[in-house]
């Protein structure tokens, strides 16, 4: 189960996509996320679908791996389509049973809300599979430099992040170790009710929080040998700076998100609903 | 290179409303001088203290009362404390716990960084310091995905690229399989004879000590015991007493004096003992 | 009583890239009261076999027979198991998790159903065992040293009183006298009370020193079984798969190159010294 979880997770290979700024793709993952909720009617979705099967292509990650990081969302979005699709009002009714009942617009609204979560999912999948971690913080921490001067910590923020997806593989094995070794001593993790899962989780957490507290106390001392001392005064090994195919991709986001707003202002202009 | 004076540490167990409940002493009264270039292991039982006293090398502890000198500098003067840390780097005893990247060469350059080294200059070192260690061809993978000994060795890579002039291992090998161990320990041999950086390996493991230049024992935070490895593992018992241990081929001539067998003290690895044994058996 | 493993195989991440065929056709039988020795580098699969013995990881294929009763059988309760077949993972002390010592170790009897005072009396018992004396039960087991904190997790699944103990490596990190300590400890144990005990270890000092028996593992198979004696005298092959043998075995080979007329067969100090000895001797008459 955690296994499958592919967002945060690195594909290494050579591609366009790989070797762009992680600006670059930070700012495309949040102006595509917006276009999915400007997106109005089939031809802003169209153009979405083209815009993502371009960049998932030119990628270069298997499709199947991407398709995996679905599943683990796959409850959230049953339900999420369940719940359009039989709750919302519309105008006319196609099917009816009992108080269960699918209309036009609860079916409109249960499809796009769907398409609208798998690519919110595959948009960001591609962002973290293309990027290292490493790149994503650089990037984050460039993007938000300016907030410095309001005395926002943004060095602070991205150490954090980049210390948080290290350990977060080691604190996932870590937890597994944990709990086969209580169940080892007779600990039931499954049985009983919510108040007994609950209680039951004790043994596995107490463990889990020393073992983290100690880490991070090693993980600083550590860092402190190796004479960090915030961001003042560092250097980086690998200084982020745009190159021409940064430079072509921002313009070609760009008119991605202008199609987009223009599909949308039409959709709402002429009012017709499948448009 | 490393010169302490009457350095003592107590550790501070504070109550809660802050004052102090109960003091331990951890290091007591230490006065040691480690001269430049040498592979130096200090040797003691978990609690003994020697931990506390390489955390001292480095500056993250100062001691609370004498002094302690990297290359001429006290620890307790606050301006020089990047300068120390730069000289004397320290691997730590869990592998997990001191690697920052998320990538073998990121988490080489992270001291650099730290040291605002230029660019070319960090790339340079980096490919020099995995290279020392041989770990360059694992530059681009993740550090989770490498054996405990690998991990340490990239740690050591990590220092290396800091320019020190003295690496402080404490206990590097404790976590690790006997594979881990030769290659982490053989890798810190290298660094001493071919770049000339003074090693200071503490540890609990006989076999890394043999090779060592000087040996130190610790108990009870004092320095009990030093010397050659030769004149240290001659001390069978008071070894044992120390809840340490010596070297099986000294532990078996050991073993054969007492048999009664005239073998001389001090002997250290097999081929001595096996040399030993067959010049006794041809004056028979 | 006894464990019998048939034809088990454990294919880790079936399907997926991450595929890994953990253990191949493993076939062992471990007799009542047997102090085995388990080796094998990292990554060799000794650990994901002993997680089979009690239950914890699940065999793609093969059985597992314990006292005879096959543990995938229909009827058979897998927390039996667990409360028969101790399991002490690498770094127990990192499961404590009670505010006192006494309290953790009853955490293994209390859920295998012990009224709060059976659980007490067998802690107390296990506590014992392992050489904490009543001075410990009301610490917390946070302020104890790493060697004491170790001695309270194991006899947290001591307390569980099982027939068998598995241990993997239950001495790293420690100090010699520590490695010592505990070691003699459970060799007790397995003496007096009669319990099987399985060591998973790096060391082969301690192995010879210690086992009836060594099962040595190499890529998820089981490559070399016997005494130590038997076992280490095939310390080439073992070196080719990233083993070594005890220092004594190699000493006694040294002797041997030299022309001298040893039992190489020695593994410890004392046969070492008996071997050497004899061999001293013999040349004077």
């Amino acid at each position: 189960m955690i296994r499958d979880i592919t967002l945060g997770q690195y594909y290494p290979a050579k591609s366009t996509i790989h070797k762009l700024d992680p600006r670059v793709k930070l700012v495309t993952t949040i102006v595509f996320i917006i276009s999915l909720f400007v997106a109005k009617g089939v031809v802003g979705y169209a153009i979405a679908s083209l815009f993502l099967a371009m960049v998932i292509r030119m990628s270069r990650v298997p499709f199947s791996y991407m398709t995996k990081g679905l599943k683990a969302i796959i409850m959230i979005l049953m339900l999420t389509v369940l719940f359009n699709l039989f709750l919302i009002d519309g105008d006319f009714v196609l099917w009816r049973f009992g108080f269960l009942r699918i209309t036009d617009k609860g079916l409109k609204t249960a499809v796009f809300m769907a398409v609208r979560l798998i690519y919110l999912i595959l948009g960001s999948s591609i962002m973290t599979l293309t990027t290292t971690p490493n790149d994503l913080t650089d990037g984050l921490e460039k993007l938000l430099g300016p907030l410095k001067k309001l005395h926002v910590p943004v060095h602070e923020i991205a150490m954090m992040m980049s210390i948080a997806l290290r350990f977060i593989p080691i604190l996932l094995e870590e937890t597994d170790k944990i709990m086969k070794a209580q169940i080892a001593r007779g600990a039931d993790f499954e049985t009983g009710n919510l108040l007994q899962k609950a209680k039951a989780m004790v043994p596995l957490l107490v463990p889990l929080f020393i073992s983290a507290f100690r880490r991070a106390n090693d993980l600083a001392m550590a860092m402190e040998a190796r004479c960090y001392h915030g961001g003042d005064g560092r250097t980086k090994m690998k200084p982020l700076h745009y190159e021409s195919r940064d430079r072509i991709a921002y313009a070609v986001v760009w008119g991605y998100f202008l199609l987009m707003a223009a599909a949308g202002w039409a959709a709402s202009f002429y009012a017709v609903m499948w448009l | 290179m490393v010169r302490t004076e009457e350095l003592t540490f107590d550790y501070e167990r504070l109550d809660e409303e802050g004052k102090v409940e109960s003091k331990k002493r951890a290091v007591d009264h230490v006065s040691l001088h480690i001269r430049p270039g040498k592979f130096i292991a200090i040797l003691g039982h978990n609690g003994s203290g020697k931990s506390t006293l390489a955390k001292h090398i480095n500056a993250i502890l100062t001691p609370t009362e004498g002094t302690l000198w990297v290359d001429g500098m006290d620890t307790k003067d606050e301006q020089k404390l990047w300068d120390i840390r730069q000289d004397a780097g320290m691997v730590f005893q869990n592998p997990d716990n001191q690697i920052i990247g998320t990538v073998v060469e990121e988490d080489v350059g992270f001291g650099p960084e730290n040291l605002g080294v230029p660019t070319d200059e960090i790339w340079t070192r980096v490919e020099e310091s995995l290279s020392a260690v041989g770990m360059l061809k694992y530059r681009h993978h993740s550090p989770n995905k490498l054996s405990g000994g690998q991990k340490q060795r990239v740690a050591i890579a990590g220092v290396m690229a800091m320019h020190p002039r003295c690496i402080v291992l404490d206990e590097p090998t404790a976590m690790l399989d006997p594979n881990g161990r030769k290659s982490v320990i053989r890798t810190a041999q290298k660094l001493n004879r071919e770049e000339g950086i003074t090693i200071i390996l503490i540890t609990h493991y006989m076999e890394e000590v043999v090779e060592a230049d000087h040996v130190f024992v610790m108990d009870d935070g004092r320095l009990v015991m030093q010397g050659s490895p030769r004149e240290v593992f001659s001390q069978v018992e008071a070894l044992k007493r120390l809840r340490l241990d010596v070297p099986q081929a000294t532990l078996l001539a050991f073993e054969l004096q007492k048999r009664g067998l005239p073998l001389p003290d001090g002997i250290l690895s097999n081929e001595e003992l096996v040399d030993e044994l067959c010049q006794l058996k041809s004056k028979m | 009583m006894s464990i019998k493993v048939k034809d088990v195989n454990y294919i880790y991440a079936e399907g997926t890239a991450y595929e890994i065929h953990a253990l191949k056709d493993i076939n062992l039988e471990i007799p009542d009261g047997q102090f085995v020795g388990l080796i094998g580098h990292t990554g060799s699969g000794k650990s994901t076999l002993v997680q089979h013995l009690n239950g914890l990881v699940k065999a793609t294929s093969g059985r597992i027979y314990f006292n005879g009763r096959d543990i995938y059988g229909e009827n058979f309760s897998m927390k039996d198991l667990r409360s028969q077949v101790g399991l002490v993972f690498q770094y127990p002390e990192h499961q404590l998790f009670e505010i006192d010592v006494l309290s953790d170790v009853c955490f293994g009897p209390k859920n295998l159903g012990c009224s709060q005072e059976e659980a007490e009396k067998k802690a107390r018992e296990a506590l014992r065992m392992v050489g904490m004396g009543e001075e410990y039960e009301k610490r917390s087991p946070f302020d104890l040293s790493g060697g004491q904190k170790r001695r309270v997790a194991i006899a947290g699944v001591l307390a569980m009183d099982p027939q068998v103990l598995i241990l993997d490596e239950p001495t790293a990190g420690l100090d010699p006298k520590g490695r010592d300590e505990i070691l003699d400890q459970i060799g007790l144990l397995q003496r007096e009370r009669g319990i099987t005990v399985v060591l998973v270890s790096h060391s082969m000092e301690d192995v010879a020193r210690y086992v009836d028996r060594i099962i040595v593992m190499n890529h998820g198979e089981v490559r070399f079984d016997g005494t130590p004696r038997e076992v280490f005298r095939h310390y080439r092959e073992l070196e080719e798969i990233g083993l070594a043998a005890p220092q004594m075995t190699y000493l006694m080979q040294g002797l041997k190159e030299k022309g001298a007329d040893v039992d190489t067969d020695a593994t410890t100090i004392e046969e070492a010294a008996d071997a050497i000895v004899q061999w001293l001797k013999s040349k004077q008459e």
